[in-house]
């Protein structure tokens, strides 16, 4: 891919990172950093690329670990979030959980 | 699937992390934002089975299905198997070193990934594929045992405290340049001999750059390594031309920087002062005394008597709670004192418990509702008007000595200042110091109260004999 456009995407996409979380409220703090967590387990699309390329054992095992690891990561912290956000209620509603 | 097609829907993947985050922001919108990453990630992940990344070295793609398909299935499965349950079980207590092992697995996946593509890069690769390629792999470890290292001090499997050697910064220094060294020898070398170096160096760096962090400052460097690894998958996205990888690596980066920053802020300190401040904080004064200071502890009747009589009560909670798994227990207290007309209000210190935001999820837990939660700002004013401020199971983050004595760890932290409301009381298990280490002469203070025991069975009692009254 051509530099100058991996530079435009990096750039706008730091500018969209620092704009959409600089008001967040403390309340926040725990799920924002445990959603984040998770949006960075797309590693594993880059694991399965790697997996794919693969030409010796060595190579194919150290992406199969990164696949295993990459899914813990991206599943598991979405998993987790939307547990601690499943809490965020406005007002009681009554039922327990 | 056309490359277009490919690339487009990688595109709507990163639009989808960019509202996820954004919904993230707002505790209304907050779990559909959740749910929207998820989509975009599973999408993204789906697509990448339906189309072939062209190889390196410029020959044509081969055609599907993917090579190893079914290995790469099933280690999905595997990572499908370990995660899901690990995320649905854990007790909200333990969810900060979770989130940091998340992490690390994330930085580690990060890393292999790196290493894999460097034994692919032939001698045509470019010096910013291979710069890119080394900071992943420095980066992705350094992630990884740093992470490891937090999991391990917020589990208790270490001592919480800074662990500071003889000689320690400089160790540390020496082997930042190790690194460094190593890195440049990788860029001009291209073997594979000089990147296991590499690797080794960086696990070695991520464990001593988290090991002098102490205590309450944990939460603030899983933040970091958060960010950490979001910008190493951002490289890989350059080094595989995946825009997908590109976005979604930045904007956890980006916005991983940010919160690490208002989370230091919360904390009342420089960034640099969380990482290296157990290196420069002077010793602590001796505190050998404590044991035999008098201190004044009552029963849960009394506590209870001097609640009834309230007009206006604070609970401030902290980790404790959290280990006692009191949340319920204590909204029931809450409610009990709504319904006598007393003005109940939670004060909720940003970095209370192991992470920022800890109380608030504990709390939600029990079906507390949000608007009852008071932030540190806008519930300090109003202690002055406190009749009773209860203290459930946290320490530093009420303790004077954040404002009065310069050259305490804590010192500049901003505090729940507690000790302006009329009572105090404290509900602990024994006189141990908090997870800073810290001696609170707050505790001695003649308005406070203790009662000790296990908060949750403290609390149940003050209920009961609530009730009685």
């Amino acid at each position: 891919m051509d530099a100058i456009a991996i530079i435009s995407i990096f750039t706008l996409a730091v500018f969209v990172g620092f704009e959409v979380v600089s008001k967040v409220s403390s309340t926040l703090h725990t799920p924002l950093m445990s959603g984040a967590n998770a949006i960075h387990g797309v590693i594993l699309v880059g694991a399965i690329i790697v997996a794919d390329h693969s030409k010796t054992n060595l190579e194919l095992g150290l992406s199969l670990a990164a696949i295993i690891l990459a899914t813990i990561n991206m599943v598991g912290g979405f998993v987790v979030t939307d547990r601690m956000l499943e809490m965020f209620k406005p007002k009681k509603t009554g039922g327990e959980k | 699937m056309s490359t277009n097609l490919y690339s487009l829907i990688g595109l709507a993947a990163g639009v989808a992390f960019i509202l996820a985050l954004k919904g993230l922001s707002h505790p209304k919108t907050a779990r559909r934002g959740n749910l929207i990453g998820a989509a975009g990630a599973t999408v993204a992940t789906l697509s990448v089975f339906l189309y072939v990344t062209p190889p390196r070295d410029g020959s044509a793609a081969h055609s599907l299905p993917l090579n190893h398909l079914w290995l790469i299935l099933g280690a999905i499965a595997v990572g499908l198997i370990v995660g899901v349950p690990a995320a649905r079980k854990v007790e909200m207590t333990q969810m900060p070193q979770l989130v940091a092992l998340f992490n690390g697995v994330g930085g580690g996946a990060a890393a292999l990934v790196a290493i894999v593509e460097y034994l692919h890069l032939g001698k045509d690769a470019t010096t910013a594929e291979v710069i890119f390629t080394v900071f992943t792999v420095i980066v992705g470890c350094v992630s990884f045992s740093g992470s490891i290292i937090t999991f391990m001090k917020l589990q208790e499997l270490m001592t919480t405290r800074p662990v500071v050697f003889p000689g320690g910064r400089f160790v540390i220094a020496g082997t930042l340049v190790a690194v460094l060294g190593t890195a440049v020898w990788v860029v001009n070398a291209l073997g594979t001999t000089p990147l296991l170096v590499l690797a080794a160096l960086a696990l070695l760096f991520g464990v001593l750059f988290v090991l002098p962090v102490g205590g309450a400052d944990v939460p603030i460097v899983i933040s970091l390594l958060n960010a950490f690894t979001g910008l190493t998958v951002a490289a890989s996205g350059y080094v595989l031309s995946s825009t997908l990888l590109i976005i979604a690596g930045t904007l956890v980066g980006a916005s991983g920087t940010i919160l690490t920053r208002l989370m230091a802020e919360a904390m009342g300190r420089s960034l640099f002062g969380t990482l290296f401040g157990a290196f420069t904080a002077k010793p602590q004064e001796a505190s050998g005394s404590a044991e035999e200071r008098p201190v004044r502890s009552g029963s849960a009747d009394d506590v209870a008597i001097l609640l009834n009589y309230a007009r206006r009560v604070v609970i401030v909670p902290g980790f404790g709670l959290a280990v006692a798994q009191a949340q319920h227990t204590v909204r029931e207290l809450a409610d009990l004192m709504i319904s006598k007309g007393i003005d109940v209000a939670y004060g909720i210190h940003p970095v209370a418990g192991r992470m920022p935001g800890h109380m608030n999820v504990l709390l939600a837990e029990a079906n507390v509702p949000y608007d009852q939660l008071a932030e540190m700002d806008e519930v300090n004013p109003t202690f002055g008007q406190t009749d009773v401020a209860i203290v459930i199971g946290a320490n530093d983050v009420v303790n004077p000595a954040a404002q009065t004595t310069p050259g305490c760890p804590i010192y500049g932290m901003p505090i729940l200042e507690v000790n302006h409301a009329a009572n105090i009381i404290f509900l602990k298990r024994s006189m141990r110091p908090g997870f800073a280490g810290i001696e609170n002469e707050l505790l001695y203070d003649p308005k406070t109260m203790l009662l000790f025991g296990d908060a949750k069975a403290s609390l149940t009692k003050v209920v009961s004999a609530l009730k009685a009254l």
